[in-house]
């Protein structure tokens, strides 16, 4: 019982991660980025090449899984997205998903399409056990490892967003680009460095979760359906929302295929779809906002 | 003018008359992508070994690529039997592609070549259909053989939910129910279920002698891995399962966790015989050190059907003829000795049973038993 929810909070935390960078994006930039799943990709295989090829440890990767996404994301910004801003959905939707495919043909080309292992240090490895019987709890080291990194993330998140000056910025440019520019704020560089952070966050996940969800260049594409549920669900314009929303599916992906194996993975679907009648604009939505 | 377009009109017939067509079709790009690269490499080691002219006929390999779409694969059939006129038709990933080009083998009476998807129905989907990899039922039914003489009598099937994995689940099933052990729980995992947990947790709250595992074997890493995370060793579970999840290829990634499972499949790369140390030696030579995984030994096989079939007909038969002469071979394979089933159409072999170890300073799928000549169970009703 307990080991489940534990599971499921490990499993929903990683969705929040890998996620939560598009929220940001489709939520706070307004941009529909659907490539965001080809960052998270590009994390996973730094974190894999540089352990294979250079044999670095795997704590270092994680950093480095980060930055390179996140200069990835800012060149792409600089050059690919910036001149889509103010385009239609539409556009940014075809633009985005033409990326993802362009993305997984050429992990497919340069790396070679089969499963990447990742061989995680000896202290990640094992499992702690509390109580018994049906109460009993037991901890899988790394996920453990994935629920700290994960809270600290938030937390950071959160206080940027809420409490810095450059929260401040980021919200007053999304709500007005024009009023916040002549306010004195640079408008291009904050949300360079937002879109930076997002896809750096989203590369930090694939590192994360290349032990448990695997790596592959079908990646991307793979896992589209579970950000997009997240974020559809969670609302894209606070990071609390999809990180209730992370934590409520893999909870009840992870208990839905304990206890209904036949329904398995139609658990979430079903849970999505009620969830959007109930509230068609996502679980926590902050009234007034640009929609 | 009308004698140049003449000339080329023979120059054509007479080339057309002198190739040797095989069409080959595989997924050499996306998920199954291994597969295409074992069975291409293992095709063209086997035409470097043995010469591209058999019985006067020039020999022609047309590599096409799938991506394990089965619509891909139908309509590449069609062309390649329409417009490149191909006298055999080989490769097939997965099944659903195996059994799109079944009616066009029919139609055209073109023997099809299934070199690796491993659906026991395939055969039986047209008279055209030659296999040269394995069954599932072969695999899982002598591993359900061996389990309860090993102490192991409570099991927990797992497998992906599509043709491969129902056919070993049911058949592994059967065969331990009859051998007096007994299925307490038949999970199945969606084909791109992203992680194990749950599933893994419920086996190891049922607390059954042994997990038998079936899934394609890019995922069969993960699943031993997590196994291993969830201390399922420790607390008394063993991991018993299908080749495909201890794959050649992908073996010694799979790091230390890996040692001491026991699989049943028809190929490891460690087979001991003279002939697999020729055939690892001249693949890994051929291919950057690459090993050769069962999938490699199903097309190298495959090819060497057609070779013989090819000679047997003196480079004149049509398909039906090509056919008659695939049936019944029976030869030396890399994987031991095996035989084409003339009724079935479907190949009868030794099936080993491996534990991991590590050899030479690598992971290997290391036989210790063999039950020999096993047909294919699934044809037997």
């Amino acid at each position: 019982m307990l080991t489940l929810l534990f599971d499921g909070i490990a499993y929903g935390m990683l969705l929040f991660i890998l996620a939560v960078g598009l929220a940001v994006t489709m939520g706070l930039m307004n941009f529909i980025n659907l490539a965001h799943g080809a960052f998270a990709m590009v994390g996973g295989y730094i974190t894999v090449l540089l352990m294979q090829r250079a044999g670095m440890p795997f704590l270092l990767c994680l950093p480095l899984a980060f930055l390179g996404s996140a200069l990835l994301g800012a060149v792409l910004e600089r050059s690919l997205y910036r001149p889509l801003y103010k385009k239609p959905h539409l556009d940014q939707v075809l633009f985005s998903i033409g990326l993802t495919f362009m993305a997984v043909a050429s992990a497919d080309y340069f790396i070679g399409s089969t499963q990447q292992i990742i061989q995680l240090p000896e202290w990640l490895k094992g499992r702690t056990e509390l109580g018994e019987g049906a109460w009993m709890l037991g901890m899988g080291h790394y996920r453990l490892f994935i629920i700290a990194v994960c809270t600290a993330l938030t937390i950071a998140l959160q206080y940027v967003l809420a409490k810095t000056r450059f929260g401040s910025r980021l919200r007053a440019s999304v709500d007005d680009q024009r009023v916040a520019a002549g306010l004195g704020i640079n408008v291009n560089v904050v949300f360079l460095a937002t879109f930076a952070v997002g896809s750096g966050l989203a590369g930090l996940g694939g590192a994360l979760g290349a032990e448990v969800l695997g790596l592959d260049p079908t990646f991307p594409l793979k896992f589209m359906v579970y950000f997009l549920i997240v974020v559809a669900v969670g609302g894209t314009s606070s990071i609390t929302g999809p990180l209730l929303a992370a934590l409520l599916l893999g909870v009840a992906d992870v208990a839905g295929k304990y206890y209904i194996p036949k329904l398995g993975a139609f658990i979430v679907y079903s849970l999505m779809i009620a969830i959007l009648i109930w509230r068609p604009q996502g679980l926590f939505v902050r009234q007034g906002g640009k929609s | 003018m009308s004698m140049a377009i003449a000339t080329l009109w023979s120059g054509a017939a007479f080339a057309d008359g002198n190739t040797f067509k095989i069409g080959l079709i595989l997924p050499m790009t996306g998920q199954q992508a291994t597969t295409g690269r074992q069975i291409e490499a293992a095709a063209r080691l086997y035409m470097a070994q043995n010469g591209d002219t058999v019985a006067g006929k020039k020999i022609e390999l047309i590599v096409k690529d799938d991506t394990s779409v089965p619509d891909v694969t139908k309509r590449m059939a069609q062309e390649l039997v329409v417009n490149d006129k191909v006298n055999v038709l080989a490769g097939f990933g997965i099944t659903p592609s195996a059994l799109a080009v079944a009616p066009i083998a029919t139609q055209s009476k073109t023997p099809e070549v299934v070199m690796a998807a491993a659906t026991s129905s395939i055969t039986e989907s047209s008279p055209y259909i030659i296999r040269t990899s394995f069954t599932l039922p072969q695999a899982s039914v002598s591993l359900a053989d061996w389990a309860p003489k090993n102490g192991i009598k409570k099991v927990v099937t797992l497998v992906s939910d599509y043709g491969p994995g129902i056919d070993a689940e049911k058949f592994f099933k059967e065969r331990l129910t009859f051998n007096g052990g007994q299925v307490i729980e038949s999970l199945r995992v969606p084909l791109r279920g992203p992680d194990f947990a749950p599933f893994l947790q419920k086996v190891r709250d049922l607390k059954p002698d042994a997990l038998f595992v079936f899934v394609p074997s890019g995922a069969g890493a993960a699943v031993m891995k997590q196994f291993l995370e969830r201390g399922m060793d420790k607390a008394g579970i063993r991991l018993i399962g299908t080749g495909d999840i201890t794959d050649d290829d992908q073996l010694n990634d799979m790091g230390d966790g890996a040692l001491g499972v026991v699989t049943s499949h028809h190929y490891s790369t460690y087979h001991q015989s003279p002939a697999n140390k020729k055939f690892v030696e001249a693949f890994q030579k051929a291919n950057k050190n690459l090993r050769p995984n069962f999938m490699a030994v199903g097309g190298y096989d495959g090819m060497r059907v057609i070779y013989e079939a090819l000679k047997a007909t003196k480079g004149n038969g049509g398909g039906d003829a090509l056919l008659a002469a695939m049936k019944g071979q029976i030869f030396e394979s890399p994987r031991g000795p095996v035989f084409i089933d003339a009724q079935t159409r479907d190949i009868v072999q030794n099936i080993y049973l491996r534990k991991v170890e590590r050899k030479e300073g690598q992971l290997y799928n290391v036989e210790f038993d063999v039950i020999k000549d096993v047909k294919d169970p699934g044809k037997n009703r």
